[in-house]
């Protein structure tokens, strides 16, 4: 099944750069979601055999990132009515081109490290420096605090894309603890956005600028 | 008592904390919990090392080292906190109580972690639990400094999980078995892959280095101590900061062992000279207690990544400066909560003439100026002092002037501000809302006793303990 490997790594990359160029708060989480729950099809396919311990990671991959983070934010955002644009420091079409700029310097990168032949023929590494890029970018160049905390997740994603070549090398125990500490940060970022929301009636960020030297 | 005890005792009581239901009785079981930790972490750290967990856990003597120095800032913390919760009684503190024991299990947690993953899982769940407290006004402004806290640092520590793997594969592509533990990378460091372990360094130097508060990642650092409850400054300047020190102290051990020191000690050494310059810039004509503060911590964390990247003697005088500056910052935050209150505002605008008008508090926020600013005979002189010499002991001379110059700068700068808010006469017309109380001055009087007493007389266990941990770090003990 090794074959499908690189489509998905397509089909997220591309997912970055939907989310750079979308303009609506909801398509970004949606991408990010799919993005999530894609990761938690790799293993299985990486995988010749599954175990047990593969297949918790997949399912417990797919329910957080895909289902309950972008859960969480989409209520977030339910109950502000009025706009629901991403509202960009920097245009799409310039987040695009430095998308691209981003994810051409991640494949040149990535070539200048060593990578056991097991791994070599798979994009997976320029795909995730891609990722944390575009997550990079999307966390400074968005004005919208729902948006950064997606831009968060994507960096996550990125993060987690790399983390699929040591799935060997890493117990069970520690990438629980990795995907619980990812959920109670959306988590608390969720509560604080609520209380952004409340107190400045928005949930945009250029009403925190009250602390400066 | 088994090492695990440094970390479930204080989860137990963070249950306690969050089960008790009464606001007004809640904050007592602070400086009982406390000194039941501090009992405990005397009694260890006076024992031998010890491994627990297969290798995960090691109380090893920079994990001593840190745990000790968290547990003493916490006793004086957790003795004011009765005092200033009474104050804040119209503040429900459940989730204060309990973070602030929930950040000391952390820290015990993240100092004895020897594996990547959970040291990692460790220190964002300081985050975690900080990011709630620093929220305890409840203002917009607190709210904003909470945002960029909790995004910044959640950033931070991503990046420090994406150098971790960097790390695990640098091992992995070396032909060794996969492995996250410190001590295996030590052995085996010699295998690692090179590339990939330079990227890990600088990637988990930028990651641990935004949760530590280096420049030019510490912009979250003012904001966050300047709107947090003196405790919580306290907790955060004087505790967490420690524990990312730790992690960036044992990727440094595994870069050493690498043979890799020549590419890691310059990129520390320009680090601590960056934060110390951004501090010195920022410190003058800052007007705002707090964010001085703030900008003290980021000058101090400059320090300790200077005295690693050095090494030998400086390595010693960062151990020795971490626990001094742990308990200095402590002073620092307390008496500058005192003086906050007393005034309603922390900007020198408004306060002046705090010697007049809260004269204890005043006097220990002065008291903690000429200590942190490493001036005789408190504790920061003698470590500050060891970190100079070191520098010049390894002929770096360019460095050692550098460093002179920004330590005197800052002097100079937080000298300014101090002098104002504590000279001259008080503002007219203003009532004193919180005078000085003995609850909330005697903890700071212990923390700066305990100050003064390092200035004068290292204890020669602590001694012996420091001395063993810098040899442990540098892989020769």
């Amino acid at each position: 099944m090794g074959d499908y490997t690189d489509q998905i790594l397509v089909l997220i990359v591309l997912l970055d750069f939907f989310a750079l160029g979308a303009s609506r708060m909801r398509a970004v989480i949606r991408a990010a979601a799919l993005q999530g729950f894609l990761l938690g099809v790799l293993p299985l396919i990486l995988h010749e055999q599954l175990s047990l311990r593969v297949v918790l990671i997949c399912v417990g991959t797919m329910v957080i990132k895909g289902l309950v983070m972008p859960a969480m934010l989409l209520r977030a955002i339910r109950e502000v009515t009025i706009r629901r644009e991403v509202d960009p420091l920097v245009g799409f079409t310039t987040s695009l081109f430095l998308g691209a700029v981003g994810t051409g310097l991640a494949l040149l990168f990535s070539s200048s490290l060593p990578l056991l032949p097991v791994h070599a023929a798979a994009h997976l590494v320029p795909a995730s420096f891609a990722t944390v890029f575009t997550g990079f970018l999307v966390l400074t160049t968005r004005q919208k605090a729902v948006v950064q905390v997606v831009g968060y997740m994507i960096l996550e994603n990125g993060i987690f894309l790399f983390g699929l070549l040591l799935l060997e090398a890493l117990p069970f125990l520690v990438e629980l603890g990795v995907l619980l500490d990812l959920l109670v940060g959306v988590f608390v970022m969720g509560i604080i956005l609520h209380r952004i929301q409340r107190t400045f009636s928005a949930i945009d960020t250029a009403h925190l600028s009250a602390l400066r030297d | 008592m088994n090492p695990l005890s440094l970390i479930l005792l204080p989860v137990l009581w963070v249950a306690v904390a969050l089960l008790i239901p009464s606001n007004r009785w809640r904050p007592l079981v602070l400086p009982l919990a406390a000194a039941m930790h501090l009992g405990n972490v005397l009694l260890q750290v006076s024992g031998d090392t010890q491994a627990i967990a297969g290798g995960w856990l090691v109380l090893d003597p920079l994990a001593k080292v840190v745990i000790l120095s968290v547990a003493l800032l916490f006793q004086f913390c957790a003795l004011y906190a009765p005092g200033y919760l009474r104050v804040r009684h119209d503040r429900p503190n459940r989730i204060f109580c309990g973070g602030l024991l929930n950040m000391v299990a952390m820290l015990s947690l993240a100092a004895m972690a020897h594996h990547l993953g959970l040291m990692w899982v460790a220190l964002e769940a300081t985050t975690l639990a900080s990011a709630p407290m620093i929220y305890f006004n409840q203002t917009p402004r607190a709210l904003e400094a909470t945002w960029k806290y909790l995004l910044i640092c959640s950033v931070g520590i991503a990046l420090a999980l994406f150098g971790s793997f960097f790390l695990a594969y640098a091992a992995l592509k070396g032909g060794h078995t996969p492995t996250l533990l410190f001590d295996d990378l030590v052995a085996k460091a010699h295998l690692l892959s090179v590339p990939w372990l330079h990227a890990a360094f600088v990637t988990l130097l930028v990651g641990y280095g935004t949760k530590m508060g280096l420049a030019p990642m510490h912009t979250w650092k003012p904001d966050a101590y300047g709107e947090a409850p003196g405790i919580v400054g306290a907790m955060l300047a004087g505790g967490v900061t420690s524990g990312a020190f730790v992690a960036i102290l044992r990727f440094t051990t595994i870069m050493r062992a690498a043979g890799q020191q020549s590419f890691a000690g310059p990129i520390l050494v320009a680090m601590g000279l960056l934060s110390m310059a951004f501090a010195a810039v920022f410190m003058v004509r800052q007007k705002d207690l707090k964010r001085m503060l703030a900008w003290s911590s980021v000058e101090h964390m400059g320090l300790l990544v200077l005295g690693a990247g050095i090494g030998g003697l400086a390595l010693y005088g960062a151990l020795l400066h971490l626990i001094n500056n742990a308990l200095t910052k402590g002073v620092l935050f307390l008496s500058s909560g005192n003086i906050h209150r007393a005034y309603g505002s922390k900007s020198t605008d408004q306060v002046t003439g705090a010697l007049a008008r809260v004269p204890w508090s005043a006097g220990l926020f002065l008291a903690g100026f000429i200590a942190i600013t490493g001036s005789p005979p408190f504790g920061p002189f003698l470590s500050e002092f060891t970190i100079v010499r070191g520098v010049f002991t390894a002929e770096s001379y360019v460095v050692a002037g550098l460093l002179l110059l920004l330590l005197l700068v800052v002097f100079m700068g937080m000298g300014k501000t101090v002098l104002t808010a504590v000279q001259g006469a008080p503002p007219p017309g203003s009532l004193i809302v919180h005078a000085d109380s003995p609850w909330l001055v005697l903890p700071i009087v212990g923390l700066l006793g305990l100050v003064l007493l390092l200035g004068l007389y290292i204890p020669p266990p602590l001694a012996e303990l420091l001395q063993k941990a810098a040899a442990y770090l540098e892989g020769t003990p």
